[in-house]
């Protein structure tokens, strides 16, 4: 009889992460070749499509940095949590909260010059993001409720409180009824780099790569935080401050997302309306877990999934597939990235019993 | 408040309850099995595709219904296959599994949007939906709310008394005694995830073939996070879920009736309601209780041995 031996593996090797990444990528496009089948339209012809819209020209590829900026902060801030094996869902409500901070700002004090204007929305949005971070991490270590479910209410609470002021109070008079602000003034505006469409908002997300990866490697807060996100009791009991670790990464986490809100509405809208709110906070969290939450592949990894929004986007518009297509995929690839981490973390070997 | 209004909002709690009831019940099955399924959420959207298509082309609200169950099992079998064949992270598995099975739903559904299917219609008890005040309350629903007064019964019952009951919580609280003493740890929580699912689906069902009659994309609207929520709330025992779940039904009818009515508060901030309601029932019962009656190994994956 054959018989299955699984041993666990003793290195990991970077190489098998990459493949594995590959082949679950296969698979996930596979599959949605199969659902496009069965919407009628022609498999090939949509990956095509997808490839095209995401990083077939020079348009696109600027299209999906534009989208990576957001989903890198958003990225960078859940995979710091990640490491403490405290789950922040909360990166999308964190993002309205930034989105809506900055937005009052900009409203409020429409003539100010922009070396003012934009330094100010800058930190109200890190506060804002910051606060919808440090709720749920008050409420886990004081009354240890459970930081998935709070994070998540949360971005409903948010996203609802967004919509409650573009709606209400803060509706563009002139605006025929679409809720949307006035658009911002010209001090209020996050610039793009010559004459693409990239912000600088994308030297942030450099900055705040460089800190985390620094941070991670060199800090004694890094050192904690892996020791805790390793082995909790442990780390308590050789008197790590670990409550102070959960209250730091979710705010921390929380103003990052916030920020990725202030670029959103600054530099790419002009002004705040509820399609800012299209799951970047939820893709962060496939792209933390496919980049393993180190920083440098966040970044490779917020910049293909971004494509894969861009180019989703091309098939909808080609193929008149619904939105909902990108989503599957993100659920699909995340799904056998975990899968897959088995062949990563054991050998298996078929041969005869006894 | 006066009896004419009080009435039909306990009514209307008990109908809005249901679907998280189901769901609640199937994720206290499956967390007694030491697997966190934090998918409830696709689950249940799948559950609610799954009992429309099924009605629309079977024209039977019950094919529906158990179809339902099928699609919400099918999904959650995607969680035992990452989680306990391939010892995928039981969290961030559960998260892809709602990204995915919201989506999925979405996709296939999009070509119904607005189109409606078979569904349960209004079915008074005779004889019992005559009492006073409990008669509308309770028997003057559809045919799968009484149905739901059944499973929590039964779900205790399992758990209580049957072997498979007994061996599903063992290999909750200490996998490796269980193993030890003969149990296949793999095939309780097998047995866990799909029975879990199969209720979700069913509460997706109920959404989609007895609340709206009609397709809706994103139909569940976060009560499979209440859900999971409320298996907290229930310290994990099945007659707590039944309390929960109409407290819950009672907020989102509440919101519902207060908006029709045309109050001045704007619709986004009642919306609110059950979600602000969610966190502090969370915090409360997280907070009062040590656990209730939480298995013990919940979330951690059973690593094959050598």
């Amino acid at each position: 009889m054959l018989a299955i031996k699984i041993t666990k593996k003793q290195e990991f090797s970077i190489w098998n992460s990459c493949f594995l990444f590959l082949a679950a990528l296969a698979v996930s496009l596979g599959i949605s070749a199969v659902l496009l089948m069965m919407h009628g339209k022609s498999p090939l012809e949509g990956v095509g499509l997808l490839f095209k819209g995401a990083f077939g020209s020079p348009w696109a590829m600027e299209e999906s940095l534009v989208k990576a900026i957001p989903i890198f902060l958003c990225s960078l801030g859940v995979a710091t949590t990640f490491r403490l094996q405290i789950w922040n869902i909360g990166a999308e409500g964190q993002f309205a909260l930034g989105a809506v901070g900055a937005t009052w700002l900009a409203l409020l004090y429409p003539d100010l010059p922009a070396f003012l204007l934009l330094p100010l929305m800058f930190l109200i949005s890190l506060a804002a993001g910051g606060v919808w971070g440090f709720i749920p991490a008050v409420l886990k270590i004081r009354l240890r409720a459970n930081e998935i479910i709070v994070t998540l209410m949360l971005n409903y609470i948010g996203i609802l409180f967004l919509e409650y002021l573009v709606y209400g109070p803060w509706k563009d008079p002139v605006s025929f009824g679409f809720p949307m602000t006035t658009q911002f003034s010209a001090g209020a505006i996050v610039g793009t780099i010559g004459d693409t469409k990239i912000n600088w908002g994308i030297v942030l997300c450099l900055a705040f790569g460089l800190f985390v990866w620094i941070m991670l490697r060199y800090s004694r807060v890094g050192y904690e935080l892996k020791a805790s996100g390793e082995n909790v009791k442990a780390a308590r009991y050789a008197g790590l401050p670990y409550d102070r670790l959960v209250l730091s990464v979710m705010i921390f986490s929380g103003a990052l997302a916030g920020c990725a809100g202030f670029l959103e509405v600054s530099a790419n809208l002009n002004r705040l309306q509820p399609s800012i709110i299209v799951g970047y906070g939820y893709t962060a969290i496939v792209v933390a877990w496919l980049a393993r939450l180190n920083p440098l592949f966040i970044g490779v990894a917020s910049f293909l999934l971004a494509g894969l929004k861009v180019g989703v986007e091309n098939i909808q518009l080609e193929l008149q597939v619904p939105a909902a297509f990108g989503g599957i995929m993100e659920g699909l690839i995340l799904l056998t990235v975990l899968a897959g981490g088995f062949f990563t973390q054991y050998d298996i070997a078929i041969g005869r019993k006894g | 408040m006066s009896p004419d209004i009080l009435v039909p909002l306990l009514a209307a709690a008990v109908q809005s309850g249901t679907p998280i009831l189901y769901a609640t019940l199937g994720e206290i099955v499956t967390e007694k099995a030491g697997v966190l399924n934090l998918g409830v959420e696709g689950i249940m959207m799948m559950g609610a595709l799954g009992g429309f298509l099924f009605s629309m082309y079977t024209g039977s609200p019950t094919m529906g219904f158990v179809a339902g169950g099928l699609f919400g099992a099918l999904i959650a079998g995607i969680h035992g296959l990452v989680c306990l064949v391939f010892q995928g992270n039981q969290v961030v598995s559960g998260l892809a599994l709602t990204i995915l099975g919201s989506n999925l739903a979405n996709y296939l559904g999009t070509p119904h949007v607005g189109h409606s299917a078979p569904g349960f219609g209004l079915l008074p008890v005779p004889y019992l939906s005559k009492i006073p005040i409990l008669g509308r309350v309770f028997f003057m629903h559809d045919m799968l709310v009484y149905v739901s007064y059944f499973i929590p019964l039964l779900v205790w019952i399992f758990l209580r008394y049957t072997r498979w009951g007994l061996g599903l919580r063992a290999v909750g609280e200490n996998p490796e005694a269980g193993s030890a003493a003969g149990l296949g740890v793999m095939a309780h929580r097998w047995a866990g995830v799909l029975a879990g699912g199969f209720l979700g689906g069913l509460g997706g069902a109920y959404l989609s073939l007895a609340y709206t009659h009609l397709w809706t994309n994103g139909l569940t609207a976060g009560r499979g996070w209440i859900a999971v929520a409320l298996v907290i709330f229930a310290f994990w025992r099945p007659g707590r879920a039944v309390l929960g779940a109409y407290l819950f039904g009672g907020v989102m009818a509440f919101q519902l009736r207060l908006q029709a009515t045309g109050t001045n508060l704007p619709s986004s901030l009642l919306l609110m309601l059950p979600y602000a309601l969610t966190v502090v029932v969370l915090v409360l019962s997280s907070w009062k209780a040590k656990g209730g009656d939480a298995p013990a190994v919940l979330g951690v994956n059973f690593e094959p041995s050598e």
